[in-house]
């Protein structure tokens, strides 16, 4: 029997370490998006407290309940983290591995951001998230703690999103 | 140029795709004949002023967005949800 290795998205690019922020991978467990079928978007909130303990996050917004988290991912969409979610009357699509997941924290963490992303990260709470961009990428942006964001975007752009924050990370810090 | 998102809020022009005049929700009847869909198709006013237009918001929720503006001002006068 062949034994498989499982290779994560940024496997040997992280973590890094540049000025006062850090870049480290974020392990997301299972990820599956939610989208409530027409009319059913409360009776999916509904299912959803019943089974998880969280409801369907609001627009830019997320929920939370042990391991799952539910973070709003676009117009009638949201993804399921750490669970599987165990609902009807929602098409649910497993994307586990189809995203990398990393975690820029530190001091200047918003300087960071803002080099390479146009939404105003001040204006974000914890627990707050934005579907926006870092420069090219299409992004899922959340606020996790004070100095503290999750960055999420397909797996394929893995590399360039590393390269893109390491970039800014090297610039803030070269300001000292 | 910024643009409010129904669902996002004040975004950068840079995450919205932009489409083309809102006229592509007023869609004929099969059978309105060839002018209808000539026009429906092909023609479009090039107003200098308030317009109406469609725009992605790609790189956000994914949502498509009619946009009340002014060609003249650059104001944005209103943006709503294309799908109710």
């Amino acid at each position: 029997m062949v034994k498989l290795i499982a290779k994560s998205p940024c496997d040997g690019l992280l973590p890094l370490t540049i000025g006062a922020a850090t870049l480290t991978e974020v392990e997301t467990g299972p990820i599956t998006s939610i989208s409530p079928f027409k009319g059913q978007e409360k009776a999916v909130s509904e299912a959803l407290k019943a089974a998880h303990g969280t409801a369907f996050p609001a627009p830019n917004r997320t929920t939370a309940k042990d391991a799952a988290r539910l973070i709003w991912s676009g117009r009638g969409q949201a993804l399921m983290l750490g669970a599987v979610p165990q609902i009807e009357s929602a098409a649910l699509t497993d994307q586990s591995d189809a995203w990398c997941c990393v975690e820029i924290a530190g001091d200047g963490v918003q300087d960071v951001l803002a080099r390479v992303t146009p939404v105003d990260t001040r204006a974000m709470k914890r627990g707050h998230t934005a579907r926006t961009l870092v420069q090219h990428i299409n992004v899922a942006l959340t606020r996790t703690g004070k100095d503290r964001f999750e960055v999420m975007a397909m797996r394929s752009m893995a590399q360039t999103l590393v390269h893109d924050l390491q970039r800014a990370m090297s610039g803030v810090a070269a300001r000292g | 140029m910024r643009l409010t998102c129904p669902l996002c809020g004040e975004r950068d022009r840079r995450e919205f795709y932009y489409q083309g005049e809102a006229v592509m929700l007023d869609r004929p009847a099969p059978d309105a004949g060839d002018e209808a869909w000539d026009a429906y198709l092909h023609l479009r006013d090039n107003a200098a002023g308030e317009t109406q237009d469609l725009w992605c918001h790609e790189a956000g929720c994914g949502a498509w967005i009619k946009v009340t503006r002014n060609t003249v001002t650059h104001e944005v006068l209103k943006t709503e949800l294309v799908a109710k």
